[in-house]
């Protein structure tokens, strides 16, 4: 990868550090995608019942 | 080799590596969090939710134990980042991510301060802040008091540090009725008298490693004779405060019974270490006091849910 056309090709990772990289993404997004899941669930115990039973 | 020289040294290769790129498992960073410290952490707290008066929903109950587990692992963490020129050469703790240079100190200084905020906030919003409070105090005093100051400057450091291990079944019961009555406290005393023979036994075998580290753990300082008498004292506390919830009316006969026992042996195995004559025993001694004590928090805990769920199952059912 050349960043400014110099022959510079700054940082390229190795075969193993993609590999641990690309298994730290996918921890993240799995941690990213449970805490969806989490602050939904709680938002509708929080608030559902309560938002249901509004005086209208 | 001292560990300031070390840890100059760890901090000189952690700088070389620091340009290089992370070779960090997702592995890694969850062992920064010291899963099986937050493993006793999430049941005594999950206990001290189930005895506690109230009722909570499941839903917040499992997002307020998530966050309590999230803030001991956070406090980890920042025990690991702060003490990793001690892990790197104490041979039981030189393959954590950062003295093994699998975790750059500031990833992890940076993890831990994200975590520890994500978990007071989140605790906040799901159980009320007077919980949430209690979390970040629990994370301020293992991660500050403990490990940056206590640890290294006194024999008593775990001790006094041990108050932060036995808060979560405080957290716990304040995620539910969102005060601190005498049951909890109660629960948390029986965590503090438990702590220092637990980890002294455990100190005895490792004293050269401490020594090697300039950890003031009691064996290194006052030496092992005086160390097992120590034990023996918190053994003496231990057992007594381990009856407490059935004397003040908080648990059933059956746990009575099994803390009265379970006591017993806690000062037996003391007693043992104390008489050892030869490192032989002391140590095989060490080892069965450590490993009981274990099972003693573990049985005591499990009885007072158990005894609990039973003492309230009658009236579910006619109810």
């Amino acid at each position: 990868m050349s960043v400014n056309g110099d022959g510079d090709d700054g940082i390229v990772l190795t075969a193993e550090q993609k590999r641990r990289r690309r298994a730290r993404s996918v921890a993240i997004a799995l941690v990213l995608g449970a805490l969806v899941l989490l602050f939904y669930a709680v938002t509708l115990v929080k608030v559902g019942s309560g938002a249901l039973m509004r005086p209208m | 080799m001292s560990v300031l020289s070390n840890g100059a040294a760890l901090q000189s290769a952690n700088q070389a590596r620091a340009i290089e790129p992370s070779l960090a498992e997702a592995g890694d960073y969850f062992a920064l969090m010291k899963p099986r410290v937050m493993s006793l952490v999430v049941f005594t707290a999950f206990v001290g939710m189930m005895v506690a008066p109230g009722q909570v929903h499941p839903v917040l109950g499992f997002a307020s134990l998530l966050c309590i587990a999230v803030g001991a692992g956070a406090a980890g963490v920042l025990n690991m980042w702060y003490d990793a020129d001690i892990d790197g050469v104490m041979g039981r703790t030189r393959q954590r991510p950062i003295p093994a240079g699998r975790v750059q100190p500031g990833e992890a200084l940076a993890f831990g301060v994200a975590l520890s905020v994500g978990a007071v906030a989140v605790l906040g919003l799901v159980a009320g802040w007077f919980t949430a409070a209690l979390l970040a105090f629990t994370i301020f005093f293992y991660a500050v008091i403990y490990t940056i100051w206590l640890k290294r400057w006194t024999a008593q450091n775990i001790v006094i540090g041990g108050a932060a291990g036995a808060l979560p079944p405080v957290i716990g019961w304040a995620a539910v009725t969102h005060d601190i009555g005498l049951a909890p406290i109660l629960l948390f005393l029986i965590i503090f008298f438990w702590t220092p023979p637990h980890f002294w036994a455990l100190s005895l075998r490792r004293c050269e490693e401490y020594r090697r580290a300039g950890v003031p753990m009691l064996p290194v300082v006052a030496g092992a004779a005086e160390t097992k008498r120590h034990i023996l004292g918190h053994a003496l506390l231990l057992a007594p405060a381990g009856v407490t919830p059935f004397v003040f009316g908080f648990a059933g006969l059956t746990y009575g019974i099994v803390a009265a026992v379970a006591g017993a042996m806690m000062v037996m195995l003391a007693l043992r270490l104390k008489l050892a004559t030869t490192d032989a025993d002391a140590h095989a001694a060490s080892k069965r006091l450590f490993s009981f004590s274990l099972l003693y928090l573990f049985t005591l805990f499990a009885v007072l849910l158990v005894d609990h769920w039973l003492a309230q199952w009658p009236v579910g059912a006619a109810g």
